[in-house]
């Protein structure tokens, strides 16, 4: 079983390393805990990995059960979340090649797009461009132009920017080099922006 | 600097990891570039606003499902 040292002089020990040392002995509610605070990022990303509900259920379900039964193989060495992170984005990957059979799925392929490489939309925003679409509005402006860039675009700018990996950290997860991550991250913020100025634009005076 | 020369670093910039030397040099270029002034403030609106707004919500039922599908775990393994 991994034991956990500290490095002297790294960081105190971060809150969930003692939830999960409380599951490790046998206290179930330790792991509800961790469950709660990372229910929603789990789901998140397997929904913008696997674009499907019924898949991302399962994949959230799948993941925490995985973890919870693997924790003695959890090194204290890297953070419980971007751990489980690693298992759910497996298990996405996993559903997504199941569902197509045939089909090769990666994340590591690069591509090649000049889309959004180059900025050509210059426009400005308006100022609060959110407040001209209603929440519903624009949670469908949000998902529809996020499932349209690359898969291996959307799970970096995901991990990186919605739910706050480290570089280092979404490199290790998807199995990437730092400066793959690095230049699709730039990618894929340009293109969304890019897609996003069709919505968000300032428009010339009388129209909406 | 060029307007290509910004667009290298515009992540670092906005990921607050440059130096104050290219931060500097940065800013001067923003100062004299609309383009680029747009396209660096857009692209952390960007951001910001796929942070802030929740677009995919955690169905309704799936915690009460796991935590019963733990439990049973539970049962068998601890």
């Amino acid at each position: 079983m991994a034991t956990i040292q500290p490095i002297a002089g790294e960081n105190e020990q971060h809150p969930d390393v003692a939830l999960v040392e409380r599951v490790r002995a046998g206290d179930v509610s330790a792991y509800d805990t961790l469950v709660r605070k990372y229910e929603r990022q789990i789901f998140r990303i397997a929904q913008h990995i696997t674009q499907n509900r019924e898949d991302a259920e399962d994949v959230m379900q799948d993941a925490f059960l995985k973890a919870y039964e693997k924790l003695d193989q959890f090194q204290g060495n890297s953070k419980f979340y971007t751990w489980l992170v690693r298992i759910a984005v497996n298990e996405s990957l996993m559903r997504l090649r199941k569902r197509r059979t045939g089909k090769m799925v990666s994340i590591d392929e690069d591509v090649e797009t000049e889309e959004g490489s180059v900025p050509r939309d210059l426009a400005d925003w308006a100022p609060d461009p959110e407040q001209n679409y209603t929440q519903s509005e624009l949670a469908e402006i949000l998902r529809k132009t996020i499932q349209g860039l690359p898969q291996g675009f959307r799970i970096v700018f995901v991990l990186r920017d919605v739910e706050g990996l480290s570089t280092e950290e979404t490199a290790e997860t998807l199995g990437l080099s730092i400066p793959a991550v690095k230049s699709r991250l730039l990618r894929a913020r340009l293109q969304l922006r890019e897609r996003l100025s069709r919505y968000f634009r300032r428009k010339k005076g009388g129209e909406k | 600097m060029t307007c290509s020369e910004f667009l290298a670093l515009l992540d670092d910039l906005i990921d607050d990891s440059v130096n104050t030397e290219t931060r500097t040099e940065l800013e001067k270029h923003l100062k004299g570039c609309e383009h680029c002034e747009v396209t660096f403030n857009t692209t952390r609106k960007t951001i910001e606003i796929y942070r802030s707004h929740e677009i995919y919500e955690l169905p309704s039922g799936l915690r009460e499902r796991l935590h019963a599908a733990i439990m049973s775990r539970c049962k068998k393994g601890c």
